[in-house]
């Protein structure tokens, strides 16, 4: 049925499956000169695809700084862990799931929800919330409508009946997602430090155990799909996209932190992509040992599967333990309760080496290490590209360009560029799809979304809650990498600074194009220095994270490069915790930070009123922003603060518009600005406006780094060199932007 | 006072719901798995929300066969409190405890949003605590929450005062904006928004709270 192995190389069907020439070679020399059978042959290529590999991005991912006295767990298992203190620790990661989601959006949104809460519990922790990052082309477009409305729906489904509250996410659209959405889904959990678990495997003789639900033919070779370029023919990789149900999950999740607490079980591993193949190729690696399964132990769902397919299926809700020889029935009781399979299909061995064996006939035999470190590492070319060339020479006339626009199109007239701005998909309230989401779920959320620029979660028990975002503006990454990466970081940092948290760890969700594009490459590696020399001067380890390459479809060219900071805070004191909205009439509004680096390149502004953006991005001092944070945070501390926003898209003006919806109250703006348009409206530098009953203390902390611009009043209107704009119209048209943009496109 | 709550497979308001009891000092709460066949010595039973079985085939439809809905069922016979929120009431319904369905949202869509609530009859063991026509703001979060009968049914809940809350503003479709129903003993409690997600001032409002006391305060009440 399958071709032998002298057909596979002298026909090189090795290449259908994403292997190189000189792959074929390697892995020719790891098998000690013997060609690999069919089986064997599929196993390499889903474990030296990118996704499992990372074999494009490895000397990249090196540079992130992973330690701090806090880091129980850097990058490596299943999520990261960090200690909080009061013998808890916060697990964390995100994880992309783009290209199933562009031909299959319902479940490939789903299961990519279910993928990373299985990476989260398979370290010991209770899953407590889920964030989601997504791109999707322009609405105008009718596929990307079915894409959004799709992966929303799917999101919706896994989340809310999995029981694992979504309380947070961005959304952006723009035309280089056409036809290649990112979809990337964060997960954070909690465990007590007595439970981290790890996938690893070990104690010769100990049993492998299956547990979760059955293996059918789906998903079979979907990390190989994930590591190439979407093209006309993705369609037919439909079969590739996995299936999800969400209430196996919920039952493996109850089941498995049941089990954790069973003393006698080693490691623990989800299977993710490439399902049986990497989850016991990796735990055996990382033992140092072996595994040998009997793949007609396997729990099937579908008759006359051969081992090529029970080792490549990505069946979802399934997890790889390995338990101490004798305890395997006490361990497999406790699935049996939840009615989950629980089989041992297999046991660890001294050699190491993954060796397969069905109906009797051993069908595969490698080396683990083959199979896991010692895949390819490719160093491949990066070029400065040509559209960042002559971006960086347009970048001086940038602003002179915005200023004429804004003068002919709407005579300076800033209440209606406002308007403009919160109309805008990328401003517009997401309401639409997060009362899709279950946000309040296990009650604990404090803040869900557009509440705080972070969500806030109370951690039971104690005093503590945890705040969480994802950020990434890909305008900004596309423009200039280098700053745009550390102009993420710096906005995720502002995030969890304003609801009160510090910052204590990052997840990085990397999207780019094929790396085999030198110009994509050369993105790949200047925004990975931004983030990294941002991490240093905020002194926030990256904990874990996932790379999503080839988002490109073949007519259309490369998404931008779009790396998603996922960052969690903690707060200690449940008074330090700050919201976006103005509180009280009479408050004093200050804008923290300068505008000296705030610029036009990448805003929203100049989407608006080119539809496309140039130039360069706006700047950041990290150095300065780093002590910024310290001070907003003292400030906080202090009790200085009723409410803080950050500064980020469509500027100061969509910021301080942001801050009064659904208050009721208003607010005067007094400052005299030079230069109106650039004051309201660039984006860029480091800056929150925040309100305060007691400005004077306020403005002595920050020094030069505070002005104080205005007053919240009693009347809902925003107020600003004598002209006013009511707030409840100007609330009605963010409220209802989206779905305008979704309705009445169609 | 000893309050069960049950946790089917998926259900996943459980820990929530036992939350907002443990609040109460008088109360000792335990969860009673779908598998068990005796509620004695409970005072109250709370059905919590979530996705017990998935919601496939149907909302509570898979549920209702749990060896554990006999015993709720004599439970309820005897006249003590049950309560049924979200998922919960869907199996109620599905149990033949309380009368009409749910139906899918109007708009097809999940909504997951804190809404307005009034209390209908303030009369009942579930809502003494609350002031007749009292405005509430209870969180929803469901896809099939919306409530339907007949015309016939309608009138009966409506002349018996089996209606304890509407919603202000529909979110779902329901038949006259019903939000919560008891069944003709006014014993048995289903309704569709959460009250236990508001019961901590933390979490954003405690206007769920005066229906645990309502309870709690009927059966100290009997007991006495």
């Amino acid at each position: 049925m399958y071709p032998n192995p002298q057909q596979i190389k002298d026909q090189k069907i090795y290449s259908r499956m994403g292997v190189s020439d000189g792959e074929f070679e390697k892995i020719t020399e790891h098998l000690g000169g013997r060609l690999p059978n069919y089986t064997e042959l599929g196993i390499f290529s889903v474990m030296w695809s990118e996704h499992c590999s990372y074999k494009n991005t490895k000397p990249q991912l090196r540079k992130f700084p992973t330690k701090s006295p806090k880091v129980l767990q850097g990058p490596g298992e299943g999520a990261g862990v960090i200690d909080i203190g009061d013998g808890l620790a916060v697990v964390f990661k995100i994880e992309s799931h783009n290209h199933p989601s562009a031909v299959e959006p319902f479940q490939g949104a789903a299961t990519g929800v279910g993928g990373i809460i299985r990476d989260v519990f398979s370290m010991g922790a209770r899953p407590v919330a889920c964030l989601n990052s997504l791109r999707f082309g322009e609405l105008s477009n009718e596929r990307n409508r079915y894409l959004f409305e799709k992966v929303v729906k799917g999101i919706s489904a896994y989340g809310n009946s999995v029981g694992v509250p979504t309380v947070g996410g961005e959304i952006y659209f723009d035309d280089c997602y056409n036809g290649n959405p990112l979809v990337n889904a964060m997960c954070v959990g909690l465990l007590k430090h007595e439970d981290l678990q790890k996938g690893v495997a070990g104690g010769i003789g100990n049993s492998v155990l299956y547990v979760g639900s059955s293996t059918g033919r789906d998903g079979i070779h979907g990390a190989t799909f994930a590591s190439e370029n979407l093209s006309e023919e993705s369609e037919s990789k439909r079969p590739s996209v996995q299936v999800g149900d969400p209430f196996m999950e919920k039952l493996l999740i109850e089941a498995c932190l049941e089990a954790i607490q069973h003393p006698k079980i080693i490691g623990i591993q989800d299977m993710g992509a490439a399902g049986l193949s990497c989850s016991s190729a990796e735990m055996a690696a990382k033992g140092g040992v072996g595994i040998e399964l009997n793949l007609d132990l396997v729990p099937q769902r579908e008759k006359n599967m051969s081992a090529y397919e029970m080792m490549l299926s990505e069946s979802q809700e399934r997890m790889l333990l390995v338990v101490e020889k004798g305890y395997e029935t006490e361990v497999a009781d406790i699935f049996k309760k939840w009615d989950l399979y629980a089989v041992n299909v297999g046991t660890v061995i001294e050699e190491p080496i993954l060796r397969v064996k069905h109906k009797g006939v051993t069908e595969a035999e490698m080396p683990v290490q083959a199979l896991t470190e010692e895949a390819p590492v490719y160093y491949r070319n990066s070029a400065e590209p040509v559209y960042f060339q002559e971006g960086m020479k347009r970048a001086a006339s940038v602003s002179a360009e915005i200023k004429e626009q804004a003068e002919q199109k709407y005579q300076n007239n800033w209440i209606e560029m406002l308007k403009g701005l919160l109309a805008t998909s990328s401003i517009a309230s997401k309401r639409r799809v997060f009362q899709q989401y279950d946000y309040m779920v296990q009650t604990n959320t404090v803040a869900g979304p557009e509440k705080s620029d972070a969500a806030i979660l109370r951690i039971r028990g104690t005093q503590k809650a945890l705040a969480m975002t994802v950020d990434c503006n890909s305008r900004y990454v596309y423009l200039n990498p280098e700053k745009g990466g550390a102009l993420c970081m710096a906005e995720a940092s502002r995030n969890i600074i304003a609801s009160g948290a510090q910052p204590i760890g990052v997840t990085d969700g990397l999207n780019f194009g094929s790396p085999e594009n030198p110009e994509i490459f050369w993105q790949i590696e200047k925004s990975v220095d931004g983030i990294v020399a941002a991490c240093k001067a905020f002194d926030i380890p990256v904990i874990g994270g996932n790379v999503s390459l080839y988002n490109e479809r073949s007519s259309m060219g490369a998404v931008y490069p779009t790396p998603i900071i996922g960052m969690v805070g903690l707060i200690d004191n449940p008074a330090h915790i700050t919201t976006q909205m103005v509180k009280h009439a009479g408050d004093s509004l200050i804008l923290i930070g300068g505008n000296e680096q705030a610029a036009f390149g990448g805003s929203e502004l100049q989407k608006m009123l080119f539809g496309a953006v140039y130039g360069d991005c706006p700047g950041i001092d990290l150095e300065e922003a780093a002590q910024l944070n310290m001070r907003m945070l003292e400030a906080i501390h202090q009790g200085l603060v009723r409410s803080a926003h950050d500064v980020s898209e469509g500027g100061l003006a969509v910021c301080l518009a942001e801050k009064l919806f659904g208050t009721g109250l208003g607010a005067k703006v007094s400052y005299e600005a030079e230069d109106p348009i650039n004051w309201l409206f660039a984006e860029g530098g480091h800056r929150w406006v925040l309100s305060t009953a007691e400005p004077e203390k306020v403005l002595a902390l920050f020094g030069a780094h505070a002005s104080l611009i205005g007053e919240v009043l009693a009347e809902p209107s925003l107020e600003l060199w004598g002209e006013s704009l009511p707030v409840a119209g100007a609330e009605q048209i963010w409220a209802n932007a989206l779905d305008h943009l979704v309705e009445l496109a169609g | 006072m000893k309050v069960a709550v049950l946790v089917f497979p998926g259900s996943n308001c459980d820990q929530d719901m036992l939350g907002a009891w443990q609040l109460m000092p008088e109360v000792e709460c335990q969860y009673v798995f779908h598998s068990e066949s005796s509620l004695e010595g409970f005072d109250v039973v709370a059905v919590p929300g979530g996705f017990s079985y998935g919601d496939y085939l149907r909302c509570g439809a898979i549920a209702r066969f749990s060896p554990v809905m006999k015993a709720l069922q004599e439970f309820a016979e005897s006249g003590k409190p049950v309560i049924g929120v979200c998922n919960g009431f869907q199996i109620l319904l599905e149990a033949g405890l309380l009368e009409g369905a749910l139906l899918r949202n109007e708009g097809l869509s999940f909504i997951c949003r804190p809404e307005k609530l009034r209390v209908v009859n303030k009369h009942s063991m579930f809502t003494s605590a609350y002031a007749e026509n009292q405005i509430l703001e209870i969180p929803i979060a469901h896809g099939e929450g919306n409530y339907y009968c007949d015309a016939e049914t309608y009138a009966r809940l409506k002349s018996n005062g089996q209606i304890l809350f509407e919603y202000e503003h529909n979110p779902n479709g329901s038949f006259m904006n019903i939000a919560g129903i008891c069944n003709s003993k006014g014993n048995v409690l289903g309704m569709m928004p959460h009250p236990e997600r508001v019961v901590e001032s933390l979490l954003g409002g405690t206007d769920g709270l005066p229906l645990f006391h309502s309870i709690l305060n009927f059966c100290q009440h009997k007991t006495a």
